[in-house]
């Protein structure tokens, strides 16, 4: 008597891939417009990024359904804080609330992972990662999804530590300008786009700094 | 004369058809402190009188944003009136959630309405004893609703609630068929005259009262002491009861008088004749 097996599942992973990446006054975050379902795919043109406050930006690769319900709620939810508390929610709270949201199905869990950049209370760029049900850490940069695994270790080799000398090696907001942490992010992805099938299409970039949020794109090879 | 009888419980009907519990609910919304509303085609003002119980603590908020859209100002029991604005926050809240666009305002007063008329039927409950002013924008134009303890509910061009608020009614009904048209500022205008009329005397400064505006670009906000103490000198400059409809001269006296009215000390306006 062989165990029964699900026929039908509810979950689909549409690809794709995410990485935020923390400066001293900015944030940059980044993931690529592809979506797809097996082999196929279903739009080159899916925005993946989600702005959940003024200085809060949020990056999931996963099950799109799922990820939108998930930036429904946070928004709702963002919604009420700014009722009760007559301001918009800090970064380092919105990642708290994240968290909750997510452990809060944790057994029937939000199929997103998660990267959340943004400016803490003092400006500074954090950036928080995520497991799918809410396990997170303030990093200095991340990167989650499909091609998550041919970045994080280009990005731990660029940016880990300071300086190599530097003993433990501390993850710590990185000493690059804008302008070259933005070029970091498009050479991440750049690379990704080479080998894994799952991304490519565009490039969608959001940098959060003291002047503002703005959007950037870049084309990505479309194989 | 025989409401002495018939009041003790809101479940009781006296022999004229009248429950006369929430004809009290009603009553306290007279005693509260005034609150008033107009609209044009374009923009809802709310303006309302914030008495502080003295001179050391803060004032009553009686305005408050529902959703980007909707805005409400109450005037009665103030603890009911926050506790129904969370209603309604959460009403809109989750009606975006569900179609992702903004919750219709008059969707919004019926539910209001019929949660209240719950209140007035059943026995191990009272009546809400605050009245609403709801202000919103929604595809179908600007509006102004009030909403009674009754669970009863209209539509106004314009309308004031509150102690000494037929002083304000009379001063709109006068001008009332003008508003359709109005701009923005001569509505902001009308609003603080109306709200003027229920101080029966007492000047007008913006640490007494509380605007809040919304309309077409604009989302549903309370203009800060600033700018209403700016809008307050503005007219008091023109002088007259009248506030005829200039808009070249009130628009430019406007951001003058607002860089003067940011040192709060309006006793000292030069231009005080």
């Amino acid at each position: 008597m062989t165990k029964q097996q699900a026929n039908w599942s509810p979950y689909d992973n549409n690809g794709g891939t995410c990485v935020a990446i923390a400066g001293a006054n900015y944030c940059v975050i980044a993931a690529d417009t592809r979506m797809s379902t097996g082999y196929s795919i279903l739009t080159r043109d899916y925005s993946k990024i989600c702005k959940l406050a003024d200085k809060s930006v949020m990056a999931s690769s996963g099950f799109q359904a799922d990820v939108r319900a998930l930036q429904k709620v946070l928004a709702a939810r963002h919604l009420i804080y700014q009722h009760q508390h007559n301001k918009q929610m800090s970064c380092p709270a919105m990642a708290q609330l994240l968290s909750n949201t997510l452990y809060y199905k944790r057994f029937f869990p939000y199929y997103a992972f998660n990267v959340l950049g943004g400016l803490d209370n003092e400006g500074k760029g954090c950036v928080f990662t995520y497991d799918a049900v809410g396990s997170y850490e303030r990093v200095g940069y991340s990167s989650q999804g499909s091609g998550f695994t041919l970045i994080m270790p280009f990005l731990d080799n660029q940016l880990k530590s300071p300086s190599p000398l530097l003993l433990p090696a501390k993850d710590a907001v990185t000493p690059l300008s804008e302008p070259e942490a933005i070029d970091l992010v498009k050479t991440c992805f750049a690379s990704a786009t080479e080998r894994d099938i799952y991304t490519g299409d565009k490039l969608e970039i959001v940098v959060l700094n003291a002047d503002g949020i703005r959007s950037e794109y870049m084309e990505l090879r479309k194989d | 004369m025989f409401r002495n009888q018939y009041d003790t419980d809101v479940t009781t009907w006296s022999p004229q058809g009248r429950l006369f519990q929430v004809e009290y609910a009603m009553e306290a919304v007279k005693q509260g402190s005034a609150a008033i509303g107009l609209r044009s085609k374009t923009h809802v003002v709310l303006a309302s009188v914030n008495k502080a119980q003295s001179e050391l603590s803060s004032h009553q908020k009686k305005i408050f944003k529902v959703d980007h859209h909707i805005g409400v100002a109450i005037a009665g029991l103030t603890a009911d009136g926050r506790v129904l604005s969370r209603y309604m926050r959460s009403e809109c809240i989750n009606y975006s959630y569900t179609y992702e666009s903004p919750l219709p305002v008059g969707r919004l007063v019926v539910q209001l309405a019929d949660k209240a008329q719950v209140c007035t039927q059943r026995s191990w409950k009272r009546p809400y004893g605050v009245g609403l002013l709801v202000a919103g924008l929604d595809e179908s134009g600007a509006h102004l609703y009030y909403n009674c303890p009754s669970g009863n509910y209209f539509e106004y061009q314009a309308f004031a609630i509150g102690s000494r608020s037929q002083a304000a009614k009379t001063y709109m009904e006068r001008r009332f068929e003008g508003f359709v048209s109005s701009t923005r500022e001569d509505l902001l205008k009308d609003a603080l005259f109306a709200l003027r009329e229920t101080l029966q005397g007492e000047k007008l400064k913006s640490s007494i009262c509380t605007v809040a505006v919304v309309g077409v670009g604009e989302e549903f906000h309370i203009l800060d002491n600033e700018t209403v103490q700016g809008l307050i000198d503005a007219f008091e400059i023109v002088g007259e009861e009248t506030p005829a409809p200039e808009e070249a001269a009130p628009a430019a006296d406007e951001p003058a008088a607002a860089d003067q009215g940011a040192p709060a000390d309006e006793g000292a306006a030069p231009m005080d004749i």
